[in-house]
């Protein structure tokens, strides 16, 4: 009986309610320190001279350490690695890392962080993101300030537009957003007496944090072991900054010979950790009358904040993605990733596309409207279907479900664009599309290793080097192996993921962990059901091709035997029940002089239509419903991507109309706590009618292609145009805060 | 200095520090782990325990102020091994994803179902308002509450 495509009960929900110690705040161990991180208290500045001694001789204090003690490179490698560990000479946004103090409690460790003597020269800071490029006088990175500028060029977008009917060109902005996992950043490093240092902690990605431990201690590959422990969120918020806290561990551990955890409190975390990029977009976009989508010209601008860390690969995402799902033969794209003095921005769900989509979806609804046409009549007439090519010139070969999801969302809902609504409640819609895996941006690390083992008394164990982070990775990844197997459910278990165990298998990030561990681990358990089958043949007394394995019993035609009989028979006879799988993405192609070609394997695609009911006198708006459709390729759980939809929604909705994190003058974060930084609670929550659409994807296991970022992102738009549609008001700013639709609603 | 509580169906007598803050106190004396930091300021209900009856953050109390009083953590909450209603629903549902705000979503839905044995969908949306959990837009938690409201209801009813 298989069990993909079920309804399974995730693996570690029952661990969870019982409040079981698996967090990385919950461990401790023998003789164990804690850290606190003395940081840079302005944007920019000079770093004059730091007096340890008064912190040294503070309570519980059993050292700090500075870049002075770094033993191999101060880098914190990334893409590229401009990122010191800690600061030198100067600091180049609020909260940079300049020391490290431990002492025998987190209290004393904090108290005396912030005891540490600093004498920093103030210089003029960068902040402005529309100040960055070419500033005459601050150069922050390089010579213009641009971390990367990328580029489309399509078609001649001069002659398209005089030959448009309508052309509407806006500028649209975009905040930052706070991941706002629950669980803190969370890391503790443990020197083992063989020179190993072994890492636990909340994390994403744990090849990035080897990589940047072993950097900065400068220690192999071989003696540097990352384990993740259970990780409460992430959302892109633990891809590459939990690298900083595992150094910022792992210094002290190395130096003193002691485990010594580190967890940031919640105001230190949202002050210095990774965000979504705030965005500066002008957008001009163009029609002819038959309702054909013709050109876009897109300048679009991320502030980076002070190191690059992840802005060139967010900027490739959200470059690729900047028209939306649609054919247009004339495309012009710059796009920007700046560097500003702030808080470095990173991966955030959606990387760098939600900006451009929500500038690309009020687009569609303005051009809709001035050909009075209604908008998802002119989707249609625009939408990417099998056979067409993207404003990448890829050619789209399979599952390419996003017609069926704006089919289902149509049937769902009963919504006709063309019926008016009572006045204050609106309808808007949004279709968008995500590019599945890490793509040319990234493709030196589209590859991923597995390993799995069947026990001699049945029970399987497999590892792979992705990470769970909630999104229900394990539980996916049982299915696959239980169903490639042919063993129940139950047998099969993952042990958290370990870089000893696997080779690095690159980022969990980019939506890729079902598709790129499921089919590394295929690739394992294709080995090993060659050994069960043609033991199992010799058993039954009949050919192999005979042999069908499924839910823990062996048949062949008539004849049956438990396959427990077979794991017995292969390890009495010493036969290998244990293989290694691997799997690498299929080739993607950019030219950066064009950015034309195949920047991703395959697309996921979406709609997501909004109900809004808005107040004139408050400008407040109430989302009332949520309908929101995936073409998932196969899902593999569909309760679990029902999760991912719901989840993903509230994210994307708390984008749209609340989530507002905002940095002064100074280049200060001013809302670092959950009582101003507001995210969606129960009480807000909106209705939200999760579809999932099945187009299958032939290189995914069992068709299925990845999504899991998906859900947020085209929410935003679908809320924009559901609040023009109700009261008459385009906002182009997110969020959509009472204030903004209030002064809008006044300057009609 | 000293002082007596009943936790999780046990009297304690303890010498902390009275200035220590309940979570604290849990998490680092009592090895309770199960009851997370968030915020550390009351904010978002991962260190919700039940004094009383009554959910409360423990990053806001001190450990002082539970003399003579009744605290369960979510360790405290299944009986003899056996998982209560409430934490059976969160499983069964798929109302967990990364699992760290379920220890206080649980223990606030059980003081909710306790207090308002049926609650409409709008009694659970206020009576959760003060847990943030950011995976799983909360559908699947409250689809849980509904369902442990039936299973309580029912052994009730059983149970004469």
């Amino acid at each position: 009986m298989s069990v993909v495509g079920k309804r399974v009960k995730r693996s570690e929900s029952s661990l969870r309610v019982h409040g079981a110690g698996l967090f990385a705040d919950d461990l401790k161990y023998h003789g164990m320190l804690h850290a606190a991180v003395v940081r840079s208290p302005i944007a920019r500045g000079q770093i004059q001279k730091i007096d340890l001694a008064g912190t040294l001789a503070k309570e519980g204090v059993a050292g700090v350490y500075t870049f002075k003690d770094i033993p191999g490179r101060n880098a914190i490698p990334v893409v590229i690695d401009d990122q010191p560990f800690l600061a030198e000479k100067y600091v180049n946004y609020i909260g940079e890392p300049i020391a490290v103090v431990v002492a025998d409690s987190r209290r004393n460790a904090r108290a005396a962080a912030k005891s540490v003597e600093m004498k920093i020269k103030k210089l003029d800071a960068l902040i402005d993101i529309l100040d960055a490029r070419n500033h005459p006088d601050i150069h922050l990175f390089g010579e213009d300030n641009v971390f990367k500028h990328l580029k489309i060029r399509r078609g001649d977008i001069d002659k398209a537009f005089a030959e448009c009917d309508v052309v509407i060109e806006n500028q649209y902005r975009t905040p930052y957003q706070e991941h706002a996992y629950i669980e803190p950043q969370a890391m503790i490093a443990i020197p083992l007496p063989d020179g190993t240092i072994e890492i636990r902690g909340s994390m994403q990605c744990p090849f990035y944090v080897r990589k940047a431990v072993t950097a900065v201690l400068g220690l192999p590959d071989s003696k540097v072991k990352v384990i993740q422990t259970a990780t409460g969120g992430a959302f892109g918020g633990k891809e590459d900054v939990p690298s900083l806290l595992a150094c910022q561990a792992a210094l002290p551990a190395l130096k003193l010979g002691r485990p010594v955890k580190l967890v940031y409190d919640r105001t230190e975390d949202m002050v210095t950790m990774s965000k979504r990029h705030p965005a500066w977009i002008r957008y001009k976009s163009g029609a002819t009358k038959d309702g054909i989508l013709r050109a876009a010209e897109v300048e679009y601008i991320i502030d980076g904040g002070a190191y690059s860390t992840l802005s060139a690969v967010v900027l490739f995402r959200g470059t690729a993605h900047a028209v939306g799902p649609y054919k247009c033969e004339n495309v012009k794209v710059d796009s920007y990733a700046v560097a500003t003095n702030k808080v470095p921005a990173g991966a955030f769900r959606g990387f760098g596309s939600p900006q451009i989509l929500f500038a690309a979806e009020s687009q569609m609804d303005m051009l809709a409207e001035k050909l009075n046409l209604d908008p998802v009549e002119f989707r249609r007439r625009n939408l990417l279907r099998t056979g067409d090519r993207t404003i990448t010139n890829q050619k789209l070969q399979n599952s390419v479900g996003l017609e069926k999801t704006l089919d289902k969302v149509m049937e769902v809902s009963g919504w006709n664009p063309r019926v008016k609504n009572d006045d204050g409640i609106g309808f808007g819609i949004s279709t968008i599309f995500y590019g599945v895996g890490l793509g040319s941006g990234g493709k030196n690390l589209a590859r991923t290793g597995a390993r799995v083992i069947i026990h001699g008394d049945g029970s399987v164990l497999f590892s792979v080097g992705t990470t769970e982070i909630g999104q229900g990775m394990t539980t996916v990844l049982s299915q696959i192996v239980a169903d490639e197997l042919g063993v129940p459910f139950e047998w099969v278990d993952m042990l958290a993921t370990d870089t000893s165990r696997v080779p690095d298998s690159g980022p969990t990030v980019a939506s890729r962990s079902t598709t790129m561990s499921g089919n590394a681990l295929r690739d394992a358990c294709i080995k090993i059901k060659s050994v069960l089958q043609i033991e199992a043949s010799e058993l039954l007394g009949c050919s192999v091709s005979d042999i069908v394995i499924d839910d823990g019993l062996v048949s062949a035609g008539s004849k049956n035997i438990p396959l427990m009989d077979v794991i017995k028979s292969c390890t009495i006879k010493r036969k290998p029940l244990s293989a290694e799988g691997w799997h690498i993405s299929p080739p993607t192609s950019f030219d950066e002089n064009t950015g034309q070609g195949d920047p991703y394997v395959t697309y996921a695609w979406s709609t997501n239509l909004a109900k809004v009911r808005v107040d004139r006198e408050t400008g407040e708006v109430a989302v009332l419903k949520i309908w929101s459709a995936h073409d998932v390729g196969k899902a593999i759980n569909p309760a679990l991507a029902e999760g991912q939809i719901e989840g993903g929604v509230l994210q994307g909705f708390g984008y749209a109309v609340m989530e507002d994190m905002k940095s002064n003058s100074s280049g200060a974060i001013m809302n670092p706590e959950f009582s101003t930084y507001i995210i969606p609670t129960t009480a807000d929550q909106p209705e939200i009618v999760p579809l999932i659409v099945e187009d299958p994807y032939p290189d995914g296991p069992f068709g299925a292609k990845g999504f899991g970022e998906q859900p947020l992102m085209g929410v935003a738009p679908a809320v924009a145009n559901a609040v023009y549609n109700a009261v008459g008001a385009r906002i182009k700013e997110l969020p959509l805060t009472p204030e903004r639709i209030w002064w809008a609603l006044r300057l009609l | 200095m000293k002082i007596n509580f009943r936790l999780n169906g046990v009297d304690i007598t303890v010498d902390a520090p009275g200035g220590q803050r309940l979570i604290d106190f849990l998490r680092d004396t009592q090895n309770l782990v199960g009851t997370k930091e968030g915020c550390g300021k009351g904010e978002c209900g991962a260190c919700t325990i039940l004094l009383d009856g009554k959910p409360v953050c423990s990053c806001l109390m001190l450990v002082s102020q539970v003399m003579g009083r009744e605290v369960v953590t979510i360790e405290g909450l299944a009986e003899a091994d056996k998982a209560h209603p409430v934490q059976e629903a969160f499983t069964e549902t798929g109302a967990v994803q990364c699992g760290y705000c379920s220890p206080g979503f649980v223990l606030s839905s059980v003081a909710l179902l306790d207090s308002n044995p049926k609650p409409s969908r709008e009694e659970i949306k206020r009576g959760l308002s003060g847990n943030l959990c950011r995976c799983t837009g909360y559908e699947k938690i409250f689809e849980a509450v509904e369902v442990a409201s039936k299973k309580m209801v029912s052994r009730k009813k059983k149970r004469g």
